[in-house]
């Protein structure tokens, strides 16, 4: 239940409800949520997501195991979806849930900053006129030199 | 005989998800040059390898790393997930 990667959408509400209530002995729940925006072109048809099956789970749990030994968490989870997307959808959510807020609130942001660039999805965006891969971004590289 | 596969444009460059390739190479960068060197296509995709990351058996590599007893090796462009 810790590392999900599925098609379908999920129910960001009930999803932290339950994550919150089985996170035992957690004082603090951090989550967040990768929504489809329509920023560069206002004309987004739709979000593909490509992933490498196999290779994602093993990649996304990694990143949460490293999560769970660097960090006080109860509990650690990710989803995150492929296919495709339209704007507005939930992408993705990572929850962490500990005694006290900092450990919470980090080991999101590490999960967040290693799945970005080290876990096998690739975003494709669909307009009217084009059908562009998005590409990466160094910034996104660079943030992880902060966890080294 | 081992596993090629290609993900996002590499994979729509090169035309196909996967094939089984025979192939002698020591080295990622020695089946990078084998493949490029048989069509057009793989010479494109190929054609920048700093734009391109590597895995083997799911784990990440460089392109010098060794290839024997591997099964899988897969080739795309650098994740945008999240």
């Amino acid at each position: 239940m810790a590392v999900l990667v599925q098609s379908e959408p999920f129910d960001l509400g009930a999803v932290t409800t339950e994550f919150a209530q089985n996170a035992d002995g957690a004082g603090a729940v951090v989550t967040f949520t990768g929504i489809v925006r329509d920023l560069a072109t206002h004309d987004l048809k739709e979000m593909i997501i490509e992933h490498y099956p196999g290779m994602t789970e093993k990649a996304l749990s990694n990143i949460r195991d490293q999560a769970m030994e660097r960090w006080a968490l109860a509990d650690a989870l990710v989803i995150h979806r492929y296919g495709r997307l339209k704007a507005g959808d939930h992408i993705m959510m990572v929850a962490t849930a500990s005694k006290h807020r900092k450990d919470a609130f980090e080991a999101a942001e590490f999960l967040m900053d290693y799945l970005k660039s080290r876990a096998p999805f690739w975003k494709k965006e669909i307009t009217s006129k084009r059908a562009d891969w998005v590409a990466s971004k160094q910034e996104d590289e660079d943030a992880l030199t902060r966890w080294d | 005989m081992i596993q090629v596969m290609y993900f996002a444009w590499v994979r729509e460059r090169i035309g196909q998800p996967k094939e089984h390739v025979e192939t002698s190479a020591t080295t990622v960068r020695e089946l990078v040059s084998e493949l490029s060197s048989r069509e057009p296509r793989y010479e494109a995709a190929f054609a920048d390898l700093t734009a391109l990351k590597v895995a083997l058996d799911q784990e990440l590599a460089d392109f010098d790393a060794p290839l024997a007893g591997v099964k899988e090796v897969a080739f795309f462009p650098p994740m945008t997930g999240g």
